[in-house]
Order: structure tokens, then sequence, then C-alpha cells
């Protein structure tokens, strides 16, 4: 029996370095990736604390949560792909199209 | 509890080195058999001090593929490619194989044995999710190949490496029609409950097998697991005549035997789960756990380790038969252009794959309840 | 025995986090991100979450992570040379994220939740009561993420699509043949 302390710990620092990456990383790409660390460290606080309640609740969400994550990385691979088209960079720091 | 995984960790050890030489018959059944077929000698040269042609015996070409090939190819000088990724290099193989060996540890082999007072199970996991098992360790083995065809820094490898990982995907959703289909049938997922459920005959003479149950199903995985395991008629990505070797050209030495090894060892895999789902793993037709019952003759006890065994006959009998029909599959039908193959997976199997799984759920809803 | 698991698992997670944001070459970080969500995935088995857990290596470690791997492939991504973005961004990021999880952590770390309050229903995890769930309470929720993936389809498959006649064909033929060129 893991405790609960634990697991949210374990979450919230995959969280943190999920954010972390995204700040500090200007490849489009590894920016998607620390996305998917964030989705996936909120994933594991659901299933941990539906554990902890015993409801099916937080597994039926974590179905959604990775459904929806699915759907959300093909549209933004489409999306990028889309872009490198047009630009030849997955730097973010080039896309500054629509600054002023 | 550690009797259990005791028990557990020699079973999955004896599934794994089993499979492993199951890939070796397959893999002399490539040589000989392929030279049967083709109205030539094959492998005939190694021997071991002459005995075999000393006893007037022709040479069955044993020495050749256990002894011979393995000691050539793992003596062998082990090269990386200039500019390659080293890492990425040396470990796709071992990313290759490691999914579908342990694969074979979910497998049922038998029903129960008791030896000594202690019943365990003949399976090495007894996951109740094992079909959810098999999918994800099938959809691990695309990593392997692609890794091997990007890091090997030559753009043919990378052409079948994609070419490969983009076949892998697409079939792997007609394999998971085609099991969904038997799950509904079954009612579980659990791979040791699906071989219980096909025990017993209909009509006195046809066992039941899952085959009866799931025949388009059956055709399903059948076609589905050849094209997953990259084995003709669907071995474009590593067309011997074609692209060298496509995704692994630039392995050599030990690294090309654990890829080659991966293929036969992936046949086995789907083998097996053909066994498994379809024929009945186990299953002997009239032998149940306390003897047999054969039709119009009265009951013959048997000893309950007696069964085990024979069930576990059973099962290596009809992996191996299995084996050496898809081996002949093989070296009978010519293989499939990349274009048509995914035209077979998208446009023919998942739409083929979507109606069985309706049909069969309508027909389970119909008769009332999972058999 | 459970304990001991999860502490490998999680320092496993956490260093294999890392790689996916210190890694120059992005295949690297694709694999470091793969080997993350396997962890993750087991990490729901040992919570109970069987099915979930499997369902996780299945979608995201065996589909979604090859779509990565796919789009790293096309676009031909180069190792990362050089400092990437300003040092400002990297300091007051780093500090930033530090602070996230020092105050999610203030959240998790009193005592009263260092315990398991009790142990999961029978049948927990199976997927018995998961499709109870999502067929009973969450039907519209399951029925609408359906629609939901087929216009994530359709709108992949429109926005990643060469529009015939459009100076990209061209500009897409120069990108490759220029990569190609100098792989070898």
């Amino acid at each position: 029996m893991v405790p609960l302390t634990y697991m949210m710990s374990l979450s919230s620092a995959i969280f943190a370095i999920g954010v972390a990456g995204m700040l500090l990383r200007r490849n489009i790409l590894i920016m998607f990736m620390s996305i998917e660390l964030m989705l996936n460290a909120v994933n594991l606080a659901f299933i941990a604390l539906g554990t902890e309640l015993g409801s099916m609740d937080g597994q039926a969400i974590v179905f959604f949560a990775m459904t929806v994550a699915a759907a959300e990385a093909a549209v933004g691979l489409a999306i990028i792909i889309a872009s490198f088209r047009n630009r030849e960079t997955v730097h973010a720091d080039d896309l500054t199209m629509l600054k002023w | 509890m550690t009797t259990d995984l005791v028990i557990g960790a020699v079973e999955a050890i004896a599934m794994i080195l089993l499979g492993l030489s199951l890939c070796v018959l397959v893999l002399w059944f490539d040589r000989k058999g392929s030279a049967l077929i083709q109205d030539r000698v094959g492998a005939n040269r190694a021997s071991i001090t002459g005995i075999g042609a000393r006893l007037g015996l022709p040479n069955f070409g044993l020495i050749n593929t256990l002894i011979a090939d393995p000691l050539k190819l793992f003596t062998k000088e082990d090269f990386v490619p200039d500019g390659a990724d080293k890492f990425l290099h040396t470990l796709a193989p071992f990313l290759a194989l490691f999914p579908v060996m342990i694969t074979f540890v979910v497998i049922p082999f038998g029903d129960t044995m008791t030896i000594g007072g202690h019943t365990f199970q003949l399976q090495a996991a007894n996951l109740n999710v094992g079909v959810l098992y098999v999918l994800a360790t099938i959809g691990i083995g695309v990593y392997g190949i692609a890794l091997a065809g990007w890091a090997s820094n030559n753009r043919w490898s990378l052409l079948g490496a994609i070419r490969a990982s983009a076949q892998m995907i697409s079939y792997e959703i007609a394999m998971g029609l085609a099991i969904i289909a038997v799950v509904i049938a079954y009612g579980t997922l659990d791979l040791q409950e699906i071989c219980r459920a096909q025990g017993g005959v209909w009509f006195g003479w046809l066992p039941r097998w899952g085959i009866f149950v799931q025949p388009v199903g059956f055709l399903l995985l059948l076609t589905a697991g050849l094209a997953e395991s990259k084995r003709v008629p669907f071995d474009l990505p590593e067309t011997e005549s074609e692209l060298i070797q496509g995704y692994f050209t630039e392995y050599s030495g030990g690294k090309q035997a654990v890829f080659m090894l991966t293929d036969l060892a992936e046949h086995t895999m789907i083998v097996m789960l053909l066994v498994t789902f379809f024929f009945g793993g186990w299953q002997v037709p009239w032998l149940y756990r306390d003897g047999l019952h054969l039709p119009g003759a009265h009951a013959i006890a048997l000893n309950h380790l007696v069964v085990s065994v024979v069930g576990i006959l059973a099962f290596l009998v009809k992996v191996v038969l299995l084996s050496l029909f898809l081996g002949t599959l093989r070296w009978t039908l010519p293989r499939f252009r990349y274009d048509q193959l995914m035209r077979l997976g998208w446009k023919g199997l998942v739409p083929l794959g979507l109606a069985n799984v309706l049909a069969t759920a309508f027909v389970v809803v119909v008769s009332g309840g999972a058999q | 025995m459970q304990l001991a698991l999860f502490w490998f698992l999680a320092a496993l997670a956490i260093l294999s986090a890392l790689g996916v944001i210190a890694q120059r070459n992005p295949i690297h970080c694709l694999l470091s991100l793969v080997v993350t969500l396997l962890t993750i995935g087991v990490l729901f088995i040992v919570e109970g979450a069987v099915v979930v857990g499997f369902l996780q290596i299945i979608v995201y470690a065996g589909a979604i992570m090859v779509l990565f791997l796919f789009v790293i492939w096309l676009l031909n991504l180069p190792v990362e040379i050089g400092p990437t973005g300003h040092l400002a961004l990297k300091f007051f990021g780093s500090v930033g994220a530090a602070a996230l999880a020092a105050e999610i952590l203030v959240f998790v770390l009193p005592p009263h939740l260092q315990v398991r309050l009790s142990a999961p229903p029978p049948g927990y995890g199976s997927i018995d009561s998961l499709a109870q769930k999502l067929f009973s309470e969450y039907l519209v929720a399951f029925e609408v993420t359906s629609v939901l993936l087929l216009a994530a389809v359709v709108g992949a498959v429109a926005l990643a699509r060469r529009m015939p006649g459009s100076g990209a064909e061209v500009r897409a033929a120069g990108a490759q043949a220029a990569p190609g060129a100098d792989q070898v």
C-alpha cells in the first residue's frame, strides 16, 4: 500500500518538470512532450486519489483524459507539420510573424 | 506467496526458452522445409566428425542450423556505422526482442498441475487482463524496428523502418479487432479462461474450439498476425531480394542474429496466440480433468498429472503444426507490394474486423450472454 | 515490497522526465518520454488501476509516441547545438517550476495524508467496474469522445495534407532532398 503523499509528491514533481520543460526549451516538439508529461502527472494524481477514495471515477476521468490527449497530440502534430512546411523551423523564437 | 513467485519465475523462464526453441524449429523449417517445397536439397554440409554420413543418413541440416550459423553470426565483427547514433544502434535489437519475449509468459500451456499437494497454474503470469497485456507488448514492439532504421544513418534503412513501423501500427488495429471479437465471444480477458471455455464437444464429435466460434476472426488474426510479424507475404520491410535487409541492413554479427530471432519469435508468438484463441490451447477433445470421456464408451479415469502432461503435449503439437503451416505459407505466396499491403490493412481488414465485432456482439446479445 | 517497487519506479520516472527536458537530441527526449510513460503505466497498475494502466501503455506509449516519432522523422530535426533561449527565461523558469512544485507539496505533505485510508473495494480496477462507470454515468462523455476522435482524425488529415498547386510541394521536395544529402 503506497501512501497517498508519495504518489502525489511524485505527480507534482513530474508536473513541475513538465512546466520547467515548457519554459526552458524552445523546440516546439520538446515543448509538446512537456505538455504530455504534465498530462500524465495529472493522470497519476487522479488514479492515486481514486484508489484512496475507492471510487472508479478517477479511472474513468483518466480514460477520457487519455483519449483527449491522443486527439490533441494528433492535431497538434499536424499543426506543427503544417507550420514547419511554411516556416522551415521548429524553434519557437523564430515563429514571430504575429508579433507587432 | 514466495512459492507462487518461484513457480511463476520458473514457468516464465521455461516459456521463454520454449519460445526460443520453437524459433529454432521455424528456422530449421525455413531451411530444409523450404528446400523440400522448392524441390532442392537445402543446407546439408555441416556435420560433426561426419558421423551422419558414416551411418548412411542424409544430412538434415540440423548442425547447420543449430551450431554453424549461430556460431558464425556471433563471431562476426560487430560494428556501428560511421555517423550513426551509437547508443540507439546498440539498443535497437534488444528493444525489438524484449517485448516479443515477454509476451510468451501469459500464454497458458496447460490446465493445472498438482505436485505434492500444491496446485499451480500452468501459465507463468495469471493476469486477468492477459489480452490487454498481449496488445500492449505488441504495441511496444514498434520501437525497436523504428530505432534500428533511424540509428543506422542510412536512408534506405530509414525507408525500410518507416514502412515497417507503418505496417506494424496499421495491422495492430486489425489484430486488436480480431482479438476483441474473441473476447466478446468468450466474455473474459483472461487467456487461461478462454482456453478453459474451449473444452467439451458439440454433437459428440466437434471440439468447441474457437475456430468454429469465430472463423472470420481466425482468418483476420492470421492475416494481421503475419503482417504484424513481417513474415511473407507481408515482408516488404525486410525483403531479402529487394531492400537487402531493410531496416537492419547496417547490422552484422550478434545484433543481426537478435533481429532474426525477433522475426522468428514474433512468428512463434502469433502462432501461440492463434492456438490459444482458436485451437483450444491445451485442450484435447474428450479429455477432461478426470480422464477421457469418449462418446459411446465409458469414461477412462486418468491421473490428474497425466491429464496435465497430455495437455502440455497437445499444446506443443498444435503450436508446432501451426508453425509449420505458417512457414509453408512463406514459400507459397508471393509478397504484397506496399500500397497493396496498406490497402488490405485499412480498407479490407479493418472494416471486416468491425463487421465481425458487430456480428459477434449481436449473436452474443441475442443468445443471452457469452458462452 | 510494494513500497520498494514504488521507490524504484518513482526514481525511474523522475530521471526519465528530467531526461525529456534536458537532452539535446529529440529522439533521445522521445525515448525518455516513452520510459516515463511506461513507468507511469506500471504505477497505475501498482495503484490497482490495472485496465487503465495497460491502456496507458497501449495508447500512450504504443501509439501516441510512435506518432511523435514519425513527426520527428518527417521533419528531420537536427540535434540541437549551443544554448537555446534567453538565460533570464531559463533562470526564472527553473525558479518558477521549483516554486510550483513546492506549492503543490504544501498541500500533499500534511501527516493526515501519509497513510492509506482504506483498501479499495473488491473488483476495483477491473474492466467490469470501469465499463459500468463508462456506460452508465459517463455515457454522454463517452459518445462525445468518439465524435471528438473523429474530428481529430479529420482535422489532422486536413491540416497535414499538401495542397495541390501551392508551392508547398516544391519546397517539401527541396527540404527532403537537402537533409537526405547530408545524412549519408
